[in-house]
């Protein structure tokens, strides 16, 4: 039942996509086509919430006569496909409400409109297939709609590139993750995923699959060295698009390494774990480092979306090790850390670059370093986007920090691992875990601090106005949604017990019951939090005080110039930059990470030219891993180039030449 | 009270990594001469400690030593030194000091990956203060390696030694000829080492021994 | 009625450490000006700071938004319930069950990232500077404090604040060597988020020395009051965390008579007048570091934390 209502719904937005075609190029179609994802989105989060809520979660799967006629294509709805379709479609919902809005201001609806309801189609069907054809078809399907909203602005600077490096890794991915499926189903070639599920594959043949799965759906999530391409294509595609693409699609990423690596491939080495973790923890340090150096407000989230990909990453990592010990209520724990954090990243990326899009839709920019006291002209959005990126600094009562702390318990049970690699990977894990959260506090000021506060730095900032209703309900309904996941955090983890259960065969003990909604994950006397009363607390406190000040003290307030030590300039070019604020962490931490380099050109005495500051940095993964390679493709192009112009004699004896070897093959082998 | 005593032979331990730390943390020369008297001090109480456990008197002696010799009278000999040639004050490191202490953190953990699984029947306490000492003696190379100047390599190189005493009187065999050769090979090094500080110094004006590369002859 | 009596020690603790806050804060100034041969203010001084903050009128910038007016209660509340976690003289606190070490950490974080922003809202360089300078030591302190409370959490086997103290108060600890090296990194993270000397001078009047003054530069009257009143509390958490951890002898548990909790209350106060003697002595044998150097500073508390940490995990089942 859920999942033919499932797999309608794809096929309505579908069905979207192509009257999108046919549709006129006028408002009405534009409003027409986001209210009908909209719906079709609501609907498909209601049926996948009643699907993870019962208990327990009943299975169905159905196979249509579509597609390789032996094989049809099979579908699945079980609980992990429950989850992720909560999120996909959550996204969605959100993504087409703020659509209604900033739809209206797209200049070429032509490009955009068709591929957006086929790209929320897609990643419904990936998450929804069950045997590798289907999936990797959607899987590419779902690449595909996603370039061509890349490409939608395509004579914007640096567009073009992105969109043809988004191609290449998306690609790559693909025929990484072909290559691991056709590993798994064997020379027998059963391809539905229950004949994989049944079948018992060797070892070396599973290493192989968990290394190229890591390649392929990595390179979809942002695993560094392979996430070169997000923080391009992300920035490039229009707004709602790049909140789907970094807060969906990546999460559709960790679901196809879920589905692989804890369903497909049986039971987990303990060094899968090892390196799952290191991926992950290099990442989060990674991604927020790099992050911290950018002023374009979409590339930082974009490369923040990568540090949250390696938080997901280390608590996936943790419960393949703990699983390989045998300790699966200490798996059950991580991999419900890691769940919860995916539901969470994509509720707070998605309010982050919805907040972003209505800054780039109010000034036309995107350089932190135009823009400033923005929260006096956009006061909604700014309140919104506050939300946002205290929730993803992991601080209390929002989202964020539930995650983080599930994370953390996880890794202080490691102890009991007993292979020794992970005895000192593990604490080595964490303390970059740490390192991160506390960069990502860091990052989010600058980001916040800079656009939002201060004064503003150029025109355009000066007169900005306020966004429309549809994209500040979509915004304000994310910011609610944090809150209450932050605060009730019990409800969010009894909803993952089932897909741990299914996973594992271990889950959480339920936390609904527990007095005051507090949230105890292993023992009461080992930890626990209070979201809710941590959050009454805090704000009684503040406004007791408030009230109580303002009351028996003083309550005047006059307004004068700032103080600024007594400087009487106050001319905006004299704030700190979005560059300034990261020079500490620059100095600290870039010279290791990017080999930065500051260089400042003084003019001698006399000269009335200004003196200039460059900040220089490499980004290593694309110098050490990407560079060689893009210069032997040239090269060997380059040399290759030489066929074209060679005589038809040649051709000829090409094709005679390769005809014969083809011959002596066939001879030898027999 | 015998796990107290214990404790307190592994805290020393401890203790003397956390100074070899420190030593690694140093940038200016008279505060590595302090901190280096502090190494001294550190290994001379847990020798001490060691002999009242293990109640082996000349291991008295081996403490008195090393506070007399190496907290006392060679910071107080190199703080002359340095005073008298006239060397420059702060200590030019060939990485920073955070990535210094990034190795020195690799280099424990390696010698803990090495040390623990070697000495399984031991003791816990036993293993730990091996692995500390090896730690030690790893950090008193890094320090070597990783410092530019003449008299912070004389100081590593002390510190080295510092760090197989510790071993030494963990492992319960050091017998007093041992140690007083291992000291007395120290000595000449020691004054070996002043020599040649004393006439580099006249020749070249400076022990960086980075400028003193220019010197080297032919290089290929 | 045992409900009763602990909600009250939450809320007798709460009071506490409000009203202790100032006084500590004039007790280490009160020493520090004796070490100079001075007389210095008296040490209830900062209490009369605050009363004459609180009662004058607050000068706002033009621009200034609803950011800079909301800052500092914010800071102040999540110092405040932060502080009021702490065991002071009796463990078991009625709400130590909503938030563990990790989450007080987090708190403290919250509060930090309230006062940058408020740092950034007026918009001049001298804000911009304490911001970025103090999320650049953040950035080092908060991993090391992680790794300080994963330390202690391996030992004790919990996150709960109360456990660990009753844990590290019972026979079982003994001396252990990553018990020294957090309490090093627990000193060293202290300094640094407290801003005292070496990291940051609280005394000082140029604007280009500071951090956390430079971030509440453009406050005034109550406001200031407010967030000077948090940085007290702030000075006071640390101090009752290292003496409830570290120093744990007196402290009474839950459930028993006043008589414990009233020589609790001694020993907590005798520990606060120890800890802070000792700070202010080391502030005034200390100079202040360069910015940069701070960065070593911290990074070297981190990897103290960590090698506590890695200790721990190595041996637990050696």
């Amino acid at each position: 039942m859920g999942l033919t209502i499932l797999l309608s719904c794809a096929g309505i937005l579908l069905g979207a996509s192509v009257a999108a075609v046919l549709g006129a190029r006028s408002k009405t179609t534009t409003s027409l086509v986001y209210a009908i994802a909209l719906v079709a989105s609501t609907v498909a989060l209601g049926t996948a919430c009643s699907i993870l809520l019962t208990d327990p979660p009943a299975i169905e799967s159905v196979q249509l006569p579509i597609g390789l006629p032996w094989l049809g294509a099979h579908f699945r709805l079980d609980a992990l496909s429950g989850l992720f379709l909560v999120v996909t479609n959550l996204g969605s919902a959100i993504a087409s409400l703020y659509g209604l809005g900033y739809g209206q201001h797209e200049q070429a609806p032509g490009r955009v409109l068709p591929f957006y309801p086929a790209f929320l189609a897609a990643m419904n069907l990936v998450v929804l297939a069950d045997d590798a054809f289907t999936f990797l078809l959607t899987w590419e399907f779902m690449s595909l709609t996603s370039w061509a909203l890349v490409m939608a602005h395509h004579r914007h600077v640096g567009n073009a590139k992105a969109g043809y490096i988004y191609l290449l890794m998306a690609s790559f991915g693909t025929l990484s993750l072909l290559l691991a499926l056709g590993l798994l189903a064997g020379p027998g070639g059963g391809y539905g995923f229950d004949a994989i599920r049944s079948a018992t594959a060797a070892p070396g043949v599973t290493a192989a699959v968990l290394a190229l799965t890591l390649i392929g759906a990595g390179s979809k999530a942002g695993l560094v060295p392979l996430h070169v391409w997000l923080p391009l294509a992300h920035p490039a595609a229009p707004s709602h698009v790049s909140a789907l693409m970094s807060g969906v699609m990546t999460k559709v990423a960790v679901y196809g390494f879920v589905r692989i690596v804890f369903d497909l491939l049986g039971a987990p080495g303990w060094w899968w774990g090892a390196v799952v973790l290191t991926l992950g923890g290099v990442t989060a340090v990674l991604g927020v480092l790099y992050a911290l150096m950018q002023h374009d407000l979409k590339r930082l989230l974009a490369y923040h979306t990568v540090e949250n990909i390696g938080i997901i990453f280390i608590g996936l990592g943790l419960a393949l090790a703990f699983q390989a010990n045998d300790m699966r209520w200490a798996a059950a724990l991580a991999l419900t850390a890691a769940l919860f954090h995916v539901f969470n990243h994509s509720v707070f990326k998605s309010l982050l670059f919805f907040g972003s899009g209505a800054v780039l839709t109010a000034t036309g920019e995107r350089d932190m370093e135009r823009l400033g006291g923005l929260i006096h002209r956009m006061p909604l959005t700014a309140f919104a986007f506050l939300v946002g990126s205290t929730a993803i600094s992991a601080l209390p009562p929002f989202n964020g920090f539930v995650s983080e702390w599930l994370t953390f318990q996880a890794i202080l049970l490691s102890p009991k691992l007993p292979q020794w690699l992970l005895k000192f990977l593990v604490p080595a894990v964490g303390a970059m875990l740490a390192l991160s959260a506390a960069l990502a506090a860091g990052c989010f000021v600058k980001a916040f601090g800079v656009t939002f506060l201060g004064r503003s730095r150029s025109s355009v900032a000066q007169h900005a106005k306020e966004t429309d209703v549809f994209s500040l309900s979509a915004m304000f309904a994310l910011a609610l949604l944090c809150l209450i996941a932050g605060v009730v955090p019990g409800y969010f983890m009894d909803a993952l017990a089932p897909v741990t259960h299914q996973l594992i065969g271990a889950q959480l003990p339920p936390q609904e019951h527990l007095r005051w909604l507090t949230i105890v994950p292993i023992a009461e006397n080992r930890s626990s939090y209070n979201g809710l009363l941590l959050f009454v607390l805090i704000a009684t406190s503040a406004w007791l005080a408030a009230y109580l000040i303002h009351f028996w003290a003083s309550q005047q307030v006059r307004r004068s110039a700032a103080w600024d030590c007594g400087f009487p300039d106050a001319s905006p070019v004299t704030q700190y930059t979005a560059d300034s604020f990261a020079q500490p962490i620059r100095r600290v931490f870039g010279t290791l990470a990017f080999h930065a380099r500051e260089e400042v050109h003084m003019p001698p005495p006399g000269d009335m030219r200004p003196a200039t500051f460059h900040a220089h940095l490499r980004d290593l993964a694309w110098d050490t891993l990407y560079a060689p390679v893009e210069r032997f493709v040239g090269s060997a192009a380059d040399r290759l180039n030489r066929v074209q112009s060679w005589t038809i004699r040649a051709y000829l004896t090409l094709v005679f030449g390769a005809v014969v070897v083809l011959l002596a093959v066939l001879a030898v082998w027999h | 009270m015998d796990r107290l005593v214990l404790d307190v032979a592994h805290l020393f331990a401890g203790g003397l990594v956390l100074v070899s730390f420190l030593l690694l943390y140093q940038d200016r020369m008279f505060g590595l001469l302090n901190t280096f008297a502090l190494h001294a001090l550190v290994v001379s109480l847990s020798v001490a400690w060691q002999a009242y456990i293990q109640l082996a008197p000349h291991l008295y002696i081996t403490a008195a030593i090393a506070l007399v010799v190496k907290a006392i009278i060679i910071p107080v000999a190199l703080h002359r030194i340095i005073v008298r040639l006239g060397i420059h004050r702060t200590i030019e490191t060939v990485v920073g000091i955070g990535q210094t202490m990034l190795a020195g953190i690799a280099l424990v953990a390696l010698s803990i990956l090495v040390m623990l699984p070697i000495t399984a029947e031991a003791g816990t306490l036993a293993r730990e203060d091996l692995a500390f000492s090896l730690s030690v003696i790893l950090l008193g190379l890094l320090m070597m390696i990783s410092r530019r100047n003449a008299v912070s390599q004389v100081i590593g190189f002390m510190s080295i030694e510092n760090g197989l005493i510790l071993a030494a009187t963990a492992a319960k065999g050091m017998p007093l000829v041992v140690e007083i050769s291992v000291a007395f090979s120290i000595l000449i090094a020691l004054i070996v080492i002043g020599i040649f500080l004393f006439r580099i110094r006249e020749r070249f004006d400076t022990v960086d021994v980075h400028a003193l590369e220019r010197f080297r002859g032919e290089q290929l | 009625m045992a409900l009763i009596l602990d909600v009250l020690v939450q809320f007798v603790q709460l009071a506490l450490v409000l009203s202790l806050a100032p006084l500590l804060t004039g007790y280490i100034r009160k020493v520090k000006s004796h070490l100079l041969r001075r007389r210095g203010p008296s040490v209830l001084q900062p209490y009369r700071d605050l009363f004459k903050l609180l009662r004058k009128e607050v000068v706002l910038a033009e621009n200034a938004s609803w950011v800079f007016r909301v800052a500092p209660y914010i800071v102040f509340a999540t110092m405040l319930i932060a502080a009021a976690l702490v065991p002071t003289f009796a463990t078991g606190l009625v709400f130590s069950p909503a938030a563990d070490l990790i989450a007080i950490v987090a708190l403290l974080g919250s509060a930090r990232f309230a006062l940058a922003l408020a740092g950034l809202d007026v918009g001049t360089s001298f804000g911009g500077i304490g911001s970025s300078r103090e999320m650049m030591i953040a950035s080092l302190a908060e991993p090391a404090m992680l790794m300080i409370v994963f330390t202690l959490s391996l030992l004790a086997g919990s996150t709960q604040l109360s456990s660990v103290s009753a844990f590290l108060h019972g026979p079982e600890v003994g001396l252990r060597v990553s018990l020294a090296m957090a309490l090093v990194g627990l000193i060293m993270v202290a300094i640094a988020e407290n801003a005292r000397i070496p990291v940051d001078n609280p005394a000082t009047h140029l604007e280009l020395t500071m951090i956390h003054e430079a971030m509440i530069l453009e406050y005034s009257g109550r406001h200031l009051a407010v967030i000077e009143a948090a940085a007290s509390l702030k000075l006071l958490l640390y101090l009752s965390l290292i003496g409830c951890v570290f120093v744990p002898w007196g402290v009474a548990t839950a459930g028993q008579g006043f008589g414990a909790f009233a020589v609790g209350l001694i020993a907590y106060i005798v520990k606060l007048a120890v800890g802070g003697f000792l700070l202010a002595v080391f502030e005034t044998v200390t100079a202040k570091m360069r910015v940069f150097r701070v960065s070593d500073f911290l990074g070297a508390a981190l990897m103290l934390g960590f090698l506590a940490a890695l200790l721990l995990f190595v041996s637990q089942s050696v």
